[in-house]
């Protein structure tokens, strides 16, 4: 096979670059979490509850302990600070205590030369647990006997809610919630749990410093928040644990809280001993949190012309065993409920609970994508009850800046909804496809047996919308460093330093290309992620990471640019750049308590052409097409790339992807069972970037990774039920549903 | 009792020959990431499902998690990191990198073992055969067009 030179371009701001990782990447030579080696390491693993809900009588760690090569056996009792954490509340413990609250909730670490070692002395480890009735029905949740003896979430400003179980609990009241229109329709609409299953499952390596204090290289999504959990477990001070960004085989929030830090850390101080933590594809599955299931009840009330009048909604969001980051997607779930429509009255409530299911947390589009599938569906519902064209009725109410949003937040900056609308309902669908075919063009590809027969086509559509940035008055903030000195033929040289996680997502691109365009040379190089180098830059979550990264790598670089043009021949200048500040809702009626509960909004349309065949249940997504609402593309080919995975990750909930459980027991965590598409499920996507620049960002950027994941679940239904004239209330839909079954 | 039985076992992998004792239970993978030091290929999920791990033994795409290291014995092993050479990326190396083809890069190795494949055996495959001949390979990120589109333009 011939060869073609290595070669790697630079550019700027708004330009297509290629990924600084992509070259180590296609060799091999790009290190993760899971090739990370450190010479005399031991292999650590992670004890964990068969059971869904148990009180733990006893724990005897002897025989584990006197096998060979096993050089620890902790429990609780060797936590030696805070026994538990969280990134909001924390409610989790390090390792169970006396009860544990979901299968796969951690109970006891073993530390061995041999990973096999590690894993015969885990089944040595002794736990004697008396099964309790487990909390698995979130509509009793509120009934049943609380989880928690203290509700760990009360007390945060949010809603004051009595009943057992309340995670958290909104209600948003805006306009008469009683408003009457001339049409209404409604429904119930539920989601499975998702899974975020980014290929590399959690991994990492703790180094004991010798000193105390510990390193932890892991791939993660926010460094210094990990850093700042993980400290107090151990008893030691922030900067005695120093976080290392290894390589991120994925992330999608399901990295967001905690898996390996303490427990690796604990060892590794325990031992003196580096100690290496890899969780298996099954592990991984109880290793993290995954995407809320939700019911949802919803009522549309409009005019006869199709003006929305009222929207009245219940939201109930399953938290499992821990809150995780359940009270900000509860919040999102609220606040998207209605989408991005005008509309001058609402009810909207919002509960999340406690159970012993597994826990649920940060999942690309947290809260808005289960909004969206539901209030879509509505609109879908009202468009035929009135006789609208859909595009026609989501156009006539689509929210624009000025408008007033249920929270009482009027809409600023840049939201194009109407013109995103356009075009995605413009882009031209392929024409219909012959019969007879090549089978992998049938729907169900080489698993359909039939001629195509049973093959309806439906085209459906979709519009979702999703903020930007933390929210609810958290002080959101990135920090930057830069280095500038001069090199060899007196260029400037630039090394910047910022803790934001390369996650697969590009921001690396993003950050140099930043800093090549503010300091005017190709020199200059990103280091490594570390806390112990650089403040927080915020967490990779909520899109948010290109807007924050480059607001404070702009900052960081023109303040050491003028210091350097000021005459000073090294500089190090670190600045953390702040988005404009947000506030609070009002706990009692859900109303913001400033000018905005968010920064900024991003939107997405999406059209889908599938084909169904309505004999066997079976399904082909044939063609996607959409149009974003991006602010500005920093980075054009990654923006594309952000849509087409996110697309594929809504498709996923749409078609096939759901976490099973049996009283609280996930029965499907491996990759034969948990169904992910594949390339024969995955339609070329067609990507109009709508830019219009955000006045409050950087160079006008928005986010891009959750809008499409947030639309293409609901569009993907609604050609569904374009195709089999089925309401299709539930994802992912199944096939008996599909053949009217 | 726990009854151990290894054998020693010769393989070459990327044209370097190794010998090495082998548990009879020991898979592939961890014969080439542990005992080789060869991290591109990865384990994703234990189950053949992923393909994170493909690579090509005796001019075949296997699924190394699926293959016992010692029935590798005598085998000729091509991972990810036989593809490139010192200064130069094979053309779908080359075409993975401009077509943006992988963000976290984790299934990108196995991918490319499949892709490779592939254009051994059919330098021109249609776009069905190019989605049928990388259907076992799991991609979380990309959502797969941009590597159908850089295996394409790799065999053009």
């Amino acid at each position: 096979m011939s060869t073609t030179a290595r070669r790697l371009e630079l550019g700027r701001v708004g330009e297509t670059t290629r990924r600084v990782d992509a070259i180590p990447k296609v060799t091999g030579e790009f290190a993760y979490a899971s090739d990370l080696f450190a010479a005399g390491m031991l292999w650590g693993h992670t004890v964990r509850s068969p059971h869904a809900h148990a009180r733990i009588v006893e724990i005897d760690i002897s025989q584990a302990l006197a096998m060979a090569g096993v050089h620890g056996v902790l429990t609780h009792t060797d936590v030696p600070g805070a026994k538990t954490y969280g990134l909001e509340f924390a409610d989790q413990p390090v390792l169970a205590i006396d009860r544990v609250r979901y299968f796969g909730e951690p109970v006891a670490l073993v530390a061995a030369e041999h990973p096999e070692q590690a894993r015969r002395a885990a089944e040595r480890i002794q736990v004697e647990y008396e099964p309790l009735e487990p909390v698995v029905d979130p509509e009793r949740a509120t009934e049943q006997e609380p989880l928690h003896e203290e509700n760990p979430t009360a007390g945060h400003g949010f809603r004051d809610d009595q009943r057992p179980n309340v995670l958290r609990s909104i209600a948003i009241r805006h306009g008469d919630p009683d408003a009457e229109g001339e049409v209404s329709v409604s429904g119930v609409y539920e989601l499975g749990m998702q899974d975020q299953a980014f290929l590399g499952p959690e991994s990492g390596l703790a180094v004991p410093d010798g000193e105390g204090g510990v390193d932890i290289y892991v791939a993660t999504q926010w460094l210094h928040v990990d850093r700042d959990q993980v400290a107090p477990c151990l008893g030691l001070e922030k900067e005695q644990v120093r976080i290392h960004l290894s390589g991120v085989g994925g992330a999608f929030g399901g990295r967001e809280d905690l898996s390996m830090q303490v427990h690796g850390a604990l060892l590794a101080l325990h031992t003196s001993r580096p100690v290496k933590m890899v969780y298996s594809r099954e592990e991984s599955f109880v290793g993290h949190v995954h995407r809320h299931p939700a019911k949802i009840w919803m009522e549309h009330r409009a005019t006869k012309a199709g003006r929305l009048v009222n929207v009245r909604a219940q939201i109930l969001l399953d938290g499992g065993a821990y809150a995780s980051s359940s009270a900000a997607v509860t919040s999102n779930a609220a606040c998207f409920a209605v989408g991005p429509y005008s509309v001058d009255n609402a009810l909207i409530e919002c509960t999340c609970v406690y159970s012993n299911n597994p826990p649920c947390g940060a999942m690309r589009g947290f809260g808005a994508v289960q909004s969206c599938f539901a209030h879509e569906a509505q609109m879908d519902k009202l468009a035929t009850a009135l006789g609208i064209d859909p595009v026609e009725l989501r156009l006539l109410n689509a929210l624009a800046p000025g408008d007033t949003l249920p929270t009482g937040q009027k809409v600023s900056g840049s939201f194009p909804a109407a013109e995103v609308i356009r075009r995605a309902a413009e882009l031209p669908v392929p024409e219909a496809e012959e019969l007879p075919r090549d089978p992998i063009r049938l729907p169900g590809g080489a698993g359909n047996t039939t001629h195509g027969q049973g093959v309806k086509r439906g085209v459906g559509f979709a519009v979702g919308f999703k903020n930007v940035c933390y929210s609810e008055g958290f002080d959101d903030a990135c920090a930057a460093r830069v280095r500038l000195w001069k090199g060899a033929d007196d260029e400037l040289v630039g090394e910047v330093h910022c803790a934001g996680a390369e996650v697969g997502q590009g921001v690396t691109n993003v950050i140099l290309q930043v800093a090549r365009t503010e300091l005017g040379t190709e020199n200059v190089a990103l280091a490594p992620g570390s806390t112990a180098d650089v403040e927080s830059s915020g967490s990779a979550s909520a899109s948010r990471l290109t807007w924050m990264a480059a607001g404070a790598v702009r900052l960081a670089c023109r303040d050491a640019l003028a210091e350097f043009e000021a005459g000073r021949s090294a500089v190090d200048v670190q600045r953390t750049y702040h988005h404009p500040r947000t506030a609070p809702l009002d706990p009692e009626t859900g109303q913001v308590k400033g000018d905005r509960v968010h920064v900024a909004y991003m939107c997405a349309a999406m059209r889908v052409v599938v084909e169904v065949d309505v004999e066997l249940g079976l399904t082909r997504v044939v063609w996607i097409g959409t149009a974003q609402d991006v602010g500005k593309a920093l980075n054009p080919q990654a923006v594309h790339g952000q849509i087409e995975g996110g697309t594929a990750q809504g498709l996923g909930l749409a078609l096939m992807e759901e976490i099973q459980t049996r009283d609280g027991l996930i029965t499907n965590a491996s990759f034969t069972d948990y169904l992910i598409p594949t390339t024969l499920d995955m339609p070329p996507v067609e990507a109009e970037l709508i830019e219009e620049e955000e006045p409050d960002a950087p160079y006008g950027v928005k986010g891009v990774g959750e809008p499409p994941t947030v639309v293409s679940t609901a569009a993907v239904v609604s050609a569904l039920r374009d195709a089999t004239g089925s309401e299709l209330a539930r994802v992912p839909v199944r096939p008996d549903e599909l053949a009217g079954l | 009792m726990d009854v151990v039985t290894s054998q020693t076992i010769g393989v070459e992998v990327n044209g370097t020959t190794y010998e090495r004792e082998v548990e009879a239970r020991r898979l592939l993978i961890h014969l080439l990431r542990d005992d080789l030091d060869l991290t591109g290929s990865h384990i994703g999920c234990d189950t053949g499902n992923c393909g994170a791990c493909s690579v090509i033994l005796d001019r075949t795409l296997v699924k190394s998690c699926m293959v016992l290291a010692i029935q590798a014995d005598g085998a000729s092993i091509e991972t990810v990191e036989g593809l490139a050479g010192e200064e130069q990326l094979t053309p779908l190396q080359q075409a993975f990198s401009d077509h943006h083809a992988l963000q976290c890069g984790y299934c990108t190795p196995g991918m490319l073992m499949s892709a490779t494949a592939l254009l051994r055996e059919n330098p021109k495959p249609s776009d069905e055969e190019i989605a049928k001949a990388i259907q076992g390979n799991i991609c979380r990120c990309t959502g797969y067009w941009n590597i159908f589109e850089a295996i394409k333009a790799a065999s053009e």
